[in-house]
């Protein structure tokens, strides 16, 4: 996300974790699922929740509260899932509510933030302030790494 | 012209004519004296020339016409056939696939073959500088004005003969218009007229190519018949789209004056009908005989994409899952008509799906016919006579196990010339036949295909590999002394273990055998070495035919549901807890004589559920090789019929399982790999 001109307008998805609303940048994303039966893969690491079959493709899920540190929650009816690639790789979050798809000027991205918790941090590419809205872009790369 | 329309049949045909060539040119090496194969390699390199230049790959036709003037003169005695004129020809052939590869992977074919061709010139004008003019006509789509036709010494004495009894002989120049759209229907209504008016003797480009459309507008027709040139020139203009007809008497001689030729004389029908069934019968070994021939068989077979028959196979997985729900639903409402049709429906089901996984298999051949030339380059690097023997070539794999096997054969038969082979000198010190022999053999049993690499080479020796294991820590002392020969040659597979004292370019680096297994055992197939010391050994790769539909036993452990593949099931039973024996502080059952661990598959696999006390204990027993696994289960689903899917790229190396597979409910159930269970 490089600022080559002026007005660069980068658009996200933006969705509920706990109490803050993080982003994802909308070329990543491939879907947004209701929350659907997930097959536990045993001696996994805690954070990936299983796979479903999405569509005939096996896909496994990363609970997103967990990779964060976040405490854990209940599943209900606004819980999602969002589908993203990356370099081939299809993973399913399961996040709070998905909330909307929203265009940002890239001037209104700020890059390092200081105050969010010290776990996310390093996922975290830059914050965006957006109509009284504080987003936390997430950086899909980091979330996957092992 | 516009070519990009069948550049994709240019490529398919240019590795097929590649391919002759190498294994011709391999024949040729062993029978150095067999002109025969000289001709097939010259068919195909010819072949290979027309087609290039026509789609405009000018390095390629070049290198192509070079080579084909080395084999002109081997093929006239003018070049004897040795082992540094075929590193020559091979050379220039590796160069030809690269440029085709280039080609393949949207690049222009060009290349630097000047140094190729001057090694080429080089043995051809070491021979004779004449045979170079006359091989310089060959070329037919180069060759601008007149299209000379070149004609063997059979076509001649046919030509001679049948104008002995008063046929006449044309060449017919035949032009299309530049706009011509069905070129290979124009020729082959030209073709009829042209076999109306009487025999065709030969043309140019030949019948085949001229189907394929691998020519410009312009191709030679050679003709023996009674009528008037005038005659069929006109017969020959009212096919429609033909810009021009030439029709010029046949002079291949000073002695036939071409008056001679206008001539019709009126020798009887009995004697024509002698001629040319005396020509049918020579035509089965001549050039132009042979393609005619194959006019009639050549539309048995289809040339489809691979991307359209994975599409097929997509398809069918899905209707795979939904013939597996609607099973369900059946069972569930025990409706007799219902369960009838869904009966017929899963046999007929069956029958498509024998259909299409065969559709999907491809012979071995397409992995085997690159080792011949890899074998006898390794065996040069390293002064060794090797005998490289393939059985089998034409057992069928899946395309999918086909894409994986290719590189574990490459190393297994590096290491087999390599290391198993001994040098010349032991050899001889040792009283075998100073050329080794390294079979590579293909065959179908059950429901698995086996690959063997056998060399008869110096064999593996125990001890040895015994003492290394220890010292590497791979396997305890006492643990060593209980191996079978079979388990103490698995060792050399394991990771971190190479014998070879010394390390060469061409194998031995500690690295390999380990990745050999790896990679047999990710497809679900297996690996075993036998060996005699001093006589040789076999490693013997068993692979399932198949990788996208298995059967399975679904088990369920808690609330979920596993599948375990069938390939690897002995039998289901059911045990008495007081049947459970410990040993070493581990739970072992008695199953037929045998000692056979339990694995509880709850506590493997962590399953999170409640303790239940029961008497009895459902096992289904595994194995893997000779060893043999009990695994507990809460209760046994059935047999069904699934299809494998990945786990994706992001979960890779999961323990334990192999894949995953989707139920008729639509859930995903895993697939154990029974392998890593079993240790």
């Amino acid at each position: 996300m490089s600022k080559i001109s002026a007005p660069s307008v980068l658009k996200v998805i933006a969705f509920q974790l706990g109490d803050n609303e993080y982003a994802l940048p909308i070329h990543q994303v491939q879907s947004i699922e209701r929350l659907m039966p997930i097959t536990r893969v045993p001696k996994t690491v805690p954070f990936i929740k299983g796979v479903i079959n999405l569509r005939g493709v096996v896909t496994p899920i990363i609970d997103l509260r967990t990779r964060f540190g976040l405490p854990e929650k209940e599943f209900d009816d606004g819980t999602r899932i969002i589908v993203a690639t990356l370099n081939e790789m299809e993973v399913g979050f399961i996040v709070d509510g998905a909330n909307d798809v929203l265009d940002i000027s890239e001037e209104f991205i700020e890059p390092q933030p200081e105050m969010v918790g010290e776990i996310e941090a390093e996922y975290i590419t830059g914050v965006a302030k957006w109509e009284k809205r504080l987003l936390i872009l997430l950086s899909l790369e980091k979330i996957l790494e092992k | 012209m516009e070519t990009t329309q069948y550049l994709e049949i240019f490529i398919e045909e240019s590795k097929e004519h590649l391919q002759a060539i190498n294994e011709n040119l391999l024949e040729l090496e062993k029978n150095p004296e067999d002109m025969e194969i000289v001709n097939e390699v010259f068919r195909s390199a010819h072949t290979l020339k027309g087609m290039s230049a026509t789609m405009g790959f000018e390095d390629l036709a070049n290198l192509t016409h070079k080579m084909e003037n080395v084999l002109d003169a081997i093929r006239n005695h003018k070049i004897k056939v040795t082992t540094d004129v075929l590193d020559v020809v091979f050379a220039s052939v590796d160069d030809l696939e690269a440029m085709i590869q280039d080609i393949a992977s949207g690049g222009d074919g060009k290349r630097n073959v000047e140094e190729i061709v001057a090694r080429l010139k080089a043995i051809e004008s070491g021979s004779n500088v004449e045979k170079k003019e006359k091989s310089e006509v060959r070329e037919p789509s180069h060759s601008s004005e007149g299209n000379s036709v070149q004609y063997d010494e059979f076509e001649t004495t046919v030509i001679q003969q049948s104008k002995e009894q008063g046929f006449s002989c044309y060449e017919v120049i035949v032009t299309l218009k530049e706009d011509c759209l069905l070129k290979a229907a124009r020729v082959y209504m030209i073709f009829e007229v042209l076999e109306k008016c009487g025999e065709i003797i030969k043309s140019v480009p030949a019948v085949e190519e001229l189907e394929e459309e691998h020519f410009d507008h312009r191709f030679t027709v050679t003709i023996v018949t009674k009528d008037e040139a005038s005659e069929i020139e006109k017969k020959v203009m009212k096919v429609s789209e033909v810009e021009k007809v030439v029709v010029q008497p046949f002079a291949d001689s000073p002695k036939q004056a071409s008056d001679h030729s206008k001539e019709t004389d009126h020798s009887d029908k009995e004697e024509k009908k002698k001629a040319s069934a005396e020509k049918n019968a020579k035509d089965h070994q001549a050039d132009g005989g042979k393609q005619r021939k194959s006019k009639n068989v050549s539309n048995k077979t289809i040339r489809v994409n691979i991307e359209r028959l994975d599409s097929l196979m997509n398809l069918f997985e899905e209707l795979v899952i939904d013939r597996g729900r609607l099973e369900q639903i059946s069972r569930e409402l025990n409706h007799p008509e219902l369960t009838e049709t869904v009966e017929r429906m899963s046999r007929i089901s069956g029958d498509l799906q024998n259909i299409i996984l065969n559709m999907r298999m491809i012979p071995v051949e397409t992995v085997f016919n690159r080792f011949p030339r890899m074998v006898r380059q390794l065996a040069r690097e390293l002064d060794k006579q090797i005998n490289l023997e393939i059985i089998g070539a034409e057992t069928e794999l899946d395309r999918t196990v086909i894409d994986e096997i290719g590189d574990p054969l490459v190393h297994l038969l590096r290491n087999a010339v390599d290391h198993g082979i001994e040098t010349k000198e032991e050899r001889k010190a040792k009283g075998k036949p100073i050329e080794g022999t390294v079979k590579l053999k293909a065959y179908t049993s059950g429901n698995h295909v086996f690959i063997e690499v056998e060399d008869d080479g110096a064999g593996i020796n125990r001890e040895k590999v015994l003492k290394k294991a220890i010292d590497k820590g791979i396997v305890s002392q006492e643990e060593a002394e209980k191996l079978t020969d079979s388990e103490v040659f698995g060792l050399i597979m394991e990771s971190g273990f190479s014998t070879a004292d010394r390390i060469t370019d061409i194998s031995g680096r500690g690295v390999g055998l380990d990745v050999v297994k790896a990679t047999i055992e990710s497809i679900g197939g297996s690996i075993n070495i036998n060996s005699v010391e001093g006589k040789g050994s076999v490693f013997s790769i068993q692979l399932p035919l198949t990788l996208s539909i298995i059967s399975v036993m679904l088990i369920e452990v808690g609330n979920e549901k596993y599948a375990i593949p069938l390939s690897s099931i002995i039998e289901t039973a059911i045990i008495k807890k007081e049947d459970i024996l410990s040993a070493h502080s581990k739970k072992v059952i008695d199953f037929r004589g045998k000692v056979v661990p339990l694995l509880f598959l709850e506590k493997l696999f962590e399953v999170p559920k409640e303790e239940a006390e029961d008497d009895y204990l459902s096992v289904v027993i595994v194995r893997k090789g000779d060893k043999m696994a009990a695994l507990v289960v809460d209760s046994f689903i059935g047999q069904q019929e699934v299809v494998l899917k990945s786990l994706g790229n992001y979960l890779t190396n999961v323990f334990a399982i192999s894949g995953a597979t989707i139920l008729g409910d639509g859930q995903v159930a895993l697939i154990i790999d029974c392998n890593a269970l079993i240790k």
